[in-house]
């Protein structure tokens, strides 16, 4: 098995170089006397500036490879560091357990809380256990259970949305992926307490607005949110795959067009060099924008939860339509 | 808004003499049989021969479903066109103009008031000879329209799908509209009115795992395909040949998906009947058989 952990993004090239060049001076400089500190100041100086640079105007396809890199912290890191007592649960209470579709309750700074995310595996072991983060129809169910469960007890829902898309297979068909995801989607809709969803990493079509019909809509910087994957979309109206690049201009998914579309309530930033170049800043990040945002959102009423939910999806694209019909 | 307002005189359509001609005939896609396009209106697009289900024009479905064939069409909101300036190895925008031309509607959803079995109601349809009825912000608009007509009138609302899923030239606002439209027949269904949704050939993608999916009660037409993700993409997925009957209407109401599965022939008696029994509650009929019991005990 190669280990993917050590990928490196062709624009992150030079950044590697760099950093190559700063290992092996100082592995040098233990074998001699030689004084390096004036070459590594003058390295690490430049490997800022590269990083800035390289990052600074990423492409939607760089950032389709920044949100799809294995190092990026996943929906499990996020709850291991910002979820304390997190207590796993399992099942959709009708067929099976999907590994995929990450729940459970726990406590967010103090508040008891519902956790619902996928999660896409690390390694070849994990990958294939979550089924490369790719959902079926008990997870989905799973997830309605887990916002019954919050709604009962009145406790909030954050959900880490990362998914390539809810998983196309003959069992996913047979028992019924369609209406699983639509009614995940209802049940988001009608919950009446506070739902909060992050897209992480992909947010891939109906797997991912399954989970991500919620009172804020937040995005990283460097993820993605699209009706379709760049390359399945090359594929069908490129009749090429390799057609992707184009694809992913022409969606419009990165974090920047959504909010400028009105789909998404606030991007939050990344650290210099992407989520997978500082995990810990990272989650830091996210804890910070989803505390601000679930202190907005704790003195509403649960009717008005359930009421700005819908009303925020029902005008979603509206506002967007006068402004093209004035201008 | 006054709903008088919203009432748009059906169009009189002008048939361009070549239509007629290719129109004459018609092959059926299942038996590869000719068949006279005359025979075949009468049995709703139906083939005399193997019993295939031919996909309905949009008229000739309203046409169907509505008492006498009597129906009026909603005036929808005009929608700016292309909010992302999609261009792949066409502009979209020259792709809506060549089916805005072809079908002659502005987009892949038709809304209409009328009776079905004598109960007023409102029926959003998707035209699948439009983009394959793709589901975009106007497509979107559409049954967030009908579900407000629904609520307004206490009527109940049917929405009939013929579509492949969302639109990939709208992008994420496509993949949006699986959000709105589910809020909005969700509304219906919260005001304590019925939404029946009919499912014709395809329901797929964005379609079926939104509002499609979301009715207190399903009607497949007979052997259509429903599904979550389409043929080629599972095949692909998996590496093998699908089974015989995979995601037809059939395969569905034996997975617990669909209530019930009709000949198109059947579609509308099915359909008023079940309108009936949701919205008259105490009909006559019931009362006798009740004193009938009440004899017999």
């Amino acid at each position: 098995m190669s280990d993917d952990t050590n990928v490196v993004l062709d624009f992150e090239r030079k950044i590697v170089e760099i950093e190559d060049r700063i290992k092996t001076v100082t592995a040098l400089a233990k074998d001699s006397d030689v004084n390096i500190d004036k070459e590594l100041n003058r390295l690490q100086l430049k490997l800022e500036r590269q990083i800035k640079l390289s990052y600074a105007n990423l492409t939607p396809w760089q950032r389709v490879q920044i949100a799809r890199h294995p190092k990026r912290p996943q929906c499990l890191d996020y709850v291991k560091a910002l979820i304390d007592d997190f207590v796993p649960l399992c099942g959709d209470r009708v067929f099976a357990d999907d590994p995929t579709m990450v729940g459970g309750i726990g406590r967010y700074h103090g508040i008891s809380v519902v956790v619902i995310g996928q999660e896409k595996g690390v390694d070849l072991e994990t990958r294939v256990k979550y089924n490369f983060g790719m959902a079926k129809p008990e997870g989905y169910r799973k997830a309605q259970r887990l916002m019954d469960l919050a709604d009962k007890f009145n406790m909030p829902i954050i959900c880490f949305v990362d998914t390539d898309g809810a998983y196309p297979g003959i069992e996913s068909e047979a028992r019924g992926q369609a209406e699983a995801i639509a009614s995940s989607i209802q049940k988001c809709l009608t919950v009446s307490v506070p739902l909060i969803s992050v897209i992480i990493g992909m947010g891939g079509s109906g797997g991912a607005i399954a989970i991500a019909t919620a009172n804020r809509i937040l995005m990283m910087e460097n993820a993605i949110y699209s009706v379709i994957s760049p390359e399945g979309c090359a594929s069908i109206l490129w009749r090429s795959a390799d057609k992707a690049k184009d694809a992913a201009e022409a969606l419009k998914l990165t974090a920047q067009d959504l909010k400028h579309l009105e789909v998404i309530d606030e991007i939050i930033n990344e650290p210099i060099g992407g989520a997978h170049r500082d995990t810990v800043a990272a989650i830091e990040k996210v804890d910070e924008a989803v505390y601000r945002h679930l202190q907005e959102l704790l003195p509403l009423s649960r009717e008005e939860l359930k009421k700005q939910r819908n009303q925020k999806i029902l005008e979603m694209g509206r506002r967007l339509e006068t402004e093209s019909v004035e201008g | 808004m006054n709903w008088l307002s919203d009432f748009v005189r059906p169009k009189v359509k002008k048939t361009a003499q070549k239509e007629i001609a290719d129109d004459l005939w018609l092959k059926c896609p299942n038996c590869g049989k000719l068949l006279f396009t005359k025979e075949l209106k009468k049995t709703w697009y139906v083939c005399p021969e193997c019993d295939y289900h031919l996909r309905l024009y949009m008229d000739k479905r309203l046409k169907m479903l509505f008492d006498n064939g009597v129906y009026s069409e909603v005036a929808l909101k005009l929608i700016p066109d292309d909010p992302l300036k999609f261009k792949d190895s066409k502009k979209y925008t020259d792709r809506l103009r060549t089916y805005r031309k072809t079908t002659n509607r502005n987009d892949a959803i038709v809304v209409a008031r009328g009776n079905v079995g004598g109960v007023k109601c409102v029926i959003a349809a998707l035209d699948f000879a439009f983009m394959g009825g793709s589901m975009g912000m106007a497509v979107g608009e559409g049954v967030v329209k009908a579900s407000e007509i629904a609520v307004k009138n206490k009527i109940p609302l049917i929405t009939v799908a013929s579509s492949g899923g969302a639109r990939m030239q709208e992008g994420i606002l496509s993949l949006m509209q699986m959000a709105r439209t589910a809020s909005a027949v969700n509304n219906v269904k919260e005001n304590g009115l019925p939404f029946i949704s009919i499912m014709a050939d395809p329901t797929t993608g964005g379609v079926s795992a939104s509002f499609a999916m979301l009715g207190d009660i399903h009607i497949a037409e007979k052997g259509c395909l429903i599904g979550f993700a389409g043929p080629r993409v599972i095949e692909q997925t998996i590496r093998e040949k699908l089974p015989e009957g995979f995601q037809r209407a059939e395969y569905l109401r034996e997975h617990g998906m669909v209530d019930v599965v009709v000949h198109r022939s059947e579609m509308k008696n099915t359909l008023a009947t079940i309108l009936q029994i949701l919205t008259d509650k105490r009909a006559t009929t019931f009362e006798t058989k009740g004193e009938k019991n009440k004899k017999s005990a």
